[in-house]
């Protein structure tokens, strides 16, 4: 039974029949993967969004299928990772073939102790299912469907739009409008901005089969098969039996005769050769793909790209799904912070800052794949022959083999939101880092170190004596800012015994995990964003500096003009 | 930040030199090619110091002098 999406139906809403444009805080264009997590991080910071998508339904065809660690801990935040997580597979080994022959297995061995597991493969489509699920139980968000947004205008005021339906056409206003509608965003093509990188000529064909033999659950790469010689192919696994194959095609392939249904059985017949394998060819689509970005991520200062609207890059490194999410996580806090006048303006430019330096290292790091599996000249291809026939004997040349690599999240460390260290500390953690996970316990519960972080700022001590003093000088500081949690972490599992009554959230680091893990001792404290990134460290501090470093993340101390000031 | 270390360190560098002119001989373009390929790979991560092999590559490709580089030698 091939899978049938969900539909959505169109509702007409009372904004068609107003009086005058409707305005609203926040509209968000496209119900892909970045708007509907957008809507729902908005909504958990208390910010009302609308969301437009010219569709009924999710993704048609697997699409973005690998969801890496740092991508579940973000949706764990958004309360959807455990659905994610019974969904979806993990494999462990990884075989690397060369011309036949197996020339090495890796093994991921994740490190332990963290809550979300390295990756897991799960469809677009389900991730999206979840997503729609999870907006529905959220008053904040509401979804339109089949609802598309044209005519673009904006002024120092608002951004105004006009949106169709087949109950006719109305228009909105709004503070601020997020182009999530994809790589070929309507909104960035209406509003002609550049979309400037690199084409590639390579065409690759994907094709889900629904495999009812068994099968291991592995991730196989190929470099020159004799079932598809001089080029590579890959496959894994997703949920419901359904494999992911990727087949390198080369400049000159025929996309459309590629693409017929008996052509790619034959492909993947020809794959399996004798293993006489029972499948169903469930989706498939010949792509070619393009590593380019937007200058800026925002545009007069109200229009906000994110996800591939912003930024595309390779689909090898699973980069594209991961990198928009991770794009979510660091605008929605700032969004929210400037709607609710907690933070100037300004501070949304620090996502542009934060996310281009991410874009361009996500496209570096997926381009560096791509050259690695399509070599550009003579010398590249002896360069990858050489790396493949050295690397069945040599575990060096194994590390030079590149066939996409586990996307791994963004530090931010050159971000203007950072205070830079003072005191001498362990580069891993360094301000801009996304907070690593850890076990705790919380009153003789165990629980995880994430659980705590996020949505706010939260200021973490440890402290193993628990001089009341410094605990409480703290703990008033913390109080005199709205967003921020005080949270104590001890070493011992009695509790510190307080007596005036500090309401203060202290976790027990009953395996010393999250000490080692920040590098902590007596006194260290650490300021944690509301995205669970890192902007401030200290081994001593006082009170006047916490304040100052929130205020540094919230952008009181970017330069007015942004412009001016590109890094 | 190592430099690269340009002094000679062969004790018998005209061992070395012949030797290595050695690996070549009667070998075809592709075959020298591969050879070249992976005798980079191998030293390179040898050295297992980016710093030092970029400044490899920074001397391996600055003043290449190729309009004086006529090669006269018959082929193997």
């Amino acid at each position: 039974m091939p899978r049938v999406n969900p539909i959505y139906s169109y509702k007409a809403s009372p904004d068609q029949f107003a009086d005058k444009p409707t305005h609203h805080p926040v509209i968000i264009v496209g119900a892909g993967p970045a708007g509907l997590c957008t809507a729902v991080d908005l909504a958990l910071q208390g910010i009302k969004s609308l969301v437009l998508d010219d569709n009924n339904t999710v993704s048609v065809g697997s699409r973005a299928i690998c969801f890496a660690k740092r991508t579940l801990e973000i949706c764990d935040r958004y309360k959807v990772a455990d659905r994610m997580l019974a969904k979806g597979v993990s494999w462990q080994v990884g075989r690397v073939f060369w011309r036949d022959e197996l020339i090495y297995n890796f093994d991921l061995l994740p490190e332990s102790e963290h809550k979300m597991p390295a990756f897991i493969n799960l469809q677009q489509y389900y991730f999206e299912e979840y997503f729609v699920d999870r907006c529905e139980q959220l008053e904040e968000v509401e979804i339109r469907w089949l609802s598309r947004v044209s005519n673009i205008r904006i002024d120092d005021a608002a951004v105004y739009i006009d949106v169709s339906t087949e109950g006719g056409t109305y228009s909105l206003s709004c503070d601020y409008l997020l182009a999530a509608d994809g790589a070929n965003s309507s909104v960035r093509q209406s509003l002609g901005l550049a979309f400037r990188g690199q084409i590639f000529e390579d065409h690759f064909l994907i094709a889900d089969i629904v495999m009812h033999s068994d099968f291991p659950v592995e991730r196989r790469f190929w470099f020159d098969a004799s079932f598809h010689p001089g080029k590579s192919t890959l496959l894994h696994k997703q949920p419901d039996n359904l494999w992911r194959i990727d087949f390198q095609l080369g400049q000159d392939a025929d996309p459309e005769l590629e693409n017929r249904p008996d052509n790619v059985i034959a492909r993947v017949d020809k794959m399996f050769g004798d293993e006489k394998l029972d499948y169903d060819l469930e989706w498939s689509s010949v792509y070619t793909f393009c590593c380019r970005k937007l200058d800026s991520f925002i545009h007069q200062k109200r229009v906000i790209f994110i996800g591939d609207s912003a930024h595309q890059v390779s689909p090898f490194g699973a980069r594209g799904g991961n990198g928009a999410i991770q794009a979510v996580d660091n605008l929605s806090w700032k969004l929210a912070a400037v709607l609710g006048q907690s933070a100037p303006s300004r501070l949304l430019y620090s996502y542009d800052q934060e996310r281009q330096c991410a874009a361009r290292e996500n496209i570096t790091c997926s381009t560096r794949s791509t050259d690695f599996m399509t070599p550009k000249n003579t010398m590249s291809e002896f360069f990858q022959f050489a790396v493949l026939s050295l690397a069945k004997d040599y575990p060096f040349a194994r590390s030079l083999v590149n066939s996409g690599r586990l996307s791994t999240p963004s530090v931010y460390s050159k971000s203007l939101l950072n205070t830079q260290d003072r005191d001498d500390f362990s580069p891993l953690m360094r301000p801009g880092s996304p907070c690593a996970d850890a076990p705790v316990m919380l009153g003789g519960e165990s629980k995880w170190l994430l659980d705590f972080l996020g949505n706010r700022f939260v200021c973490i001590l440890y402290i193993k004596k628990g001089f009341k003093n410094i605990i409480k000088k703290l703990y008033i500081a913390t109080q005199k800012s709205q967003h921020m949690e005080f949270l104590l972490v001890t070493p011992t599992a009695c509790p510190l015994n307080f007596t005036e009554n500090i309401p203060i959230i202290y976790l027990q680091d009953n395996t010393g995990l999250v000490r080692s893990r920040y590098d902590l001792c007596e006194g260290s404290v650490y300021l944690i964003r509301p995205d669970q990134h890192v902007c401030a460290r200290w081994r001593c501090i006082d009170s006047e500096q916490i304040i100052e470093a929130q205020r540094r993340a919230l952008g009181y101390f970017l330069p007015e003009n942004h412009e001016k000031n590109r890094y | 930040m190592k430099k690269i270390d340009t002094k000679a360190n062969f004790d018998d560098p005209d061992g070395f030199y012949s030797e290595l002119v050695d690996l070549y001989g009667g070998r075809s373009p592709d075959e020298v090619g591969l050879i070249n390929a992976r005798l980079i790979l191998l030293l390179s991560n040898h050295i297992g110091d980016i710093d030092i092999v970029r400044e490899a590559f920074a001397i391996a490709t600055s003043q290449l002098d190729i309009e004086a580089f006529t090669p006269h030698a018959p082929t193997p």
